[in-house]
């Protein structure tokens, strides 16, 4: 088991949603988050007092898949998520050692 | 009660005398012939405008200002705006219900007489619908509980504003003591000054009685209405008095923490469009309301108040776009209000083209005054009250002397004989034959705006100090980095 950790643009969630769902992919959790790579910030003016908005508003996505779906998953979101501008996100893929069901106790592949 | 008042009384009066003057043998009484103004009779239209107004003008600060100012500030402080513009109606109400009025509108005695009225309506004693209150016009009335709640809704909207300079950093005990001392100390004497006038009827039944008479009842009048300042809704009383006093107090209390290194955006700029839109929409009583009769000078007043402001909210617009690049909505509102502040004294006299210049200068003056000079003075003055309404308002105070110029289309009212005055030095019932000289009255507008700045300046440092020997001005620095929401207040305004 994997946990894909995609960060995203905001307003690509539901294309997103959509590719990891067309590959099999049946949960997910997403959050709102803030950050910034090469993108950096932005400048806010309000009334001539200038701000450097350093942590751009990002979505991130974190689904546990079977080992074997990593890469297609990676395609799935990489094929909707680019926009070829700077700013598109990162896709982060860590081990893991164990998943449950809480309802019915079931583990590891049955229980994602 | 506003210049404007003796000055129809004298036309009556001085048609009157005109007549008598054209006939030489009798040129030598005038003021004998003049005659006795007809009682004071209530219109009801006018009474039920001037209920309306005062209601429009309470809308503008609750919750129009609270809402303009709270959307500025950061998330933490939002309370603490909202409940310091809120308290602040409900105590400078209550204080002009007992003293206030009394104070502000009423004949007062000896060397405070300029700028302080007396004691004779305190408690409200003797106002009943058998002594109405005079208007512009000579035998209109109006009913005077009325006129006590429309210039009620000023004092307070005037104390609310000035707090905006300090926002985010002033203690609530010290905001409640500031209601009271500057709303006595500062406000009410400005508003005696410039507005409190004996009124059109009793200028003309003194007249009747001969020069002597009248000269001893229009004494009774305040110092910058005596003077011919002209100031139809404010622009000294309320705006400049209000951004003079923010501004002292954003330099006493001193910067922010963080301000220039931490980012302190506004935090909700969409109440702040729904505050500034409020603001609009109530100043049709502030402005028109302030000719107190629903008649043509209303109506004048109600034009200018429209187009004044949507000129500085586009020139605000445009040349924040020029020099900053993007066009924002904080610059909109901001401009809006701008206009609104620089029409304020003007919307009664000046031709709405003249609105319209007023309007164009004020947007783009203020849009430089909140950015370029702020920061290269470096002051913290939190939501501009300086930059908006002290240089809004000194704008539309020297503006109000230009573009009342029949020349520019202004009205030159016919109730307008101080100008006359300084025209011809005699009185007249006819202003339009007579050169209007324009310098003569920027003159004395510039000398008003002069005292208004002084007089609140030192009068708010005097308050400050006052209530920093009582409790204190300044929060503690863990008070401000947690928020006053939740240190002073004990809430929060989003629990989300």
């Amino acid at each position: 088991m994997k946990m894909v950790v995609a960060i995203i643009k905001p307003f690509k969630l539901e294309e997103v949603r959509q590719a990891l769902d067309d590959v099999g992919i049946e949960g997910m959790t997403v959050s709102e988050v803030k950050g910034y790579g090469r993108q950096k910030g932005h400048t806010e003016i309000y009334r001539g007092a200038e701000y450097e908005v350093n942590f751009v508003p990002k979505l991130k996505i974190e689904a546990v898949v079977p080992s074997e779906s990593v890469q297609k998953v990676i395609e799935a979101i990489t094929s909707v998520a680019k926009t070829g501008q700077i700013g598109d996100g990162k896709i982060f893929v860590i081990p893991v050692d164990q998943s449950v069901r809480i309802r019915t106790g079931e583990t590891d592949a049955d229980a994602i | 009660m506003r210049s404007v008042w003796r000055n129809l009384a004298l036309l009556g009066a001085a048609a009157l005398a005109a007549a008598v003057i054209a006939d030489p043998a009798l040129a030598q009484a005038p003021a004998a012939a003049a005659a006795k103004a007809p009682d004071l009779v209530v219109n009801k239209a006018d009474d039920g405008w001037m209920m309306v107004s005062s209601l429009l003008v309470l809308m503008m600060t609750v919750p129009g200002l609270a809402l303009f100012y709270g959307g500025m500030v950061r998330t933490k402080n939002m309370l603490s705006m909202l409940t310091q513009v809120f308290v602040i109606q409900c105590i400078v109400c209550v204080l002009w219900f007992v003293y206030g009025y009394s104070l502000a509108f009423t004949e007062g005695s000896g060397f405070t007489s300029p700028f302080l009225g007396g004691f004779s309506q305190l408690f409200m004693k003797g106002i009943d619908p058998k002594s109405p209150a005079a208007t512009f016009s000579v035998g209109v009335g109006l009913d005077e509980l009325v006129y006590v709640c429309f210039q009620m809704t000023f004092a307070a909207i005037t104390t609310a504003l000035a707090i905006g300079g300090f926002a985010e950093r002033m203690k609530f005990s010290a905001i409640v003591l500031f209601a009271i001392l500057w709303c006595t100390i500062v406000y009410i004497p400005i508003a005696h000054s410039v507005w409190f006038n004996p009124g059109p009827n009793a200028l003309q039944n003194a007249l009747a009685l001969g020069q002597e008479a009248y000269d001893k009842v229009a004494a009774t009048a305040g110092y910058g209405n005596q003077m011919g300042a002209l100031d139809f809704a404010g622009g000294t009383v309320v705006h400049i008095n209000a951004g003079v006093a923010g501004f002292v107090g954003a330099l006493l209390l001193g910067r922010r923490i963080g301000f220039g290194r931490e980012a302190m955006p506004p935090h909700s700029l969409t109440l702040t469009m729904v505050g500034a839109s409020l603001l609009w929409v109530g100043w049709f009583g502030f402005n028109a309301g302030s000719n107190l009769e629903a008649n043509a000078g209303a109506v004048l007043a109600m034009a200018n108040t429209f187009v004044a402001t949507a000129a500085a909210g586009l020139s605000w617009l445009l040349v924040e776009w020029l020099f900053k690049g993007k066009p924002s909505l904080l610059g909109l509102a901001s401009g809006v209000v701008a206009g609104l502040v620089a029409v304020t004294p003007a919307s009664g006299y000046a031709g709405p083209m003249g609105a319209l210049v007023l309007g164009l200068v004020a947007g783009a003056a203020c849009f430089f005054m909140c950015t370029a000079v702020k920061q290269a003075l470096g002051y913290d003055d939190t939501l501009d009250v300086f930059g908006v309404h002290a240089v809004g308002g000194f704008i539309g105070a020297i503006g109000t002397g230009i573009t009342v110029n029949p020349s520019f289309g202004g009205t030159l009212p016919s109730d307008f004989s101080k100008a006359c005055e300084v025209a011809s030095g005699v009185i007249t019932n006819n202003c339009k034959t007579i050169d209007y000289d324009m310098w003569a009255q920027v003159w004395i507008q510039f000398k008003n705006a002069a005292i208004t700045i002084c007089w609140s300046a030192v009068g708010s440092l005097i308050v400050y100090l006052i209530i920093s020997a009582i409790v204190g001005l300044r929060v503690s620095a863990e008070t401000e980095r947690e928020g006053l929401d939740i240190a002073e207040h004990g809430e929060r305004a989003y629990n989300m």
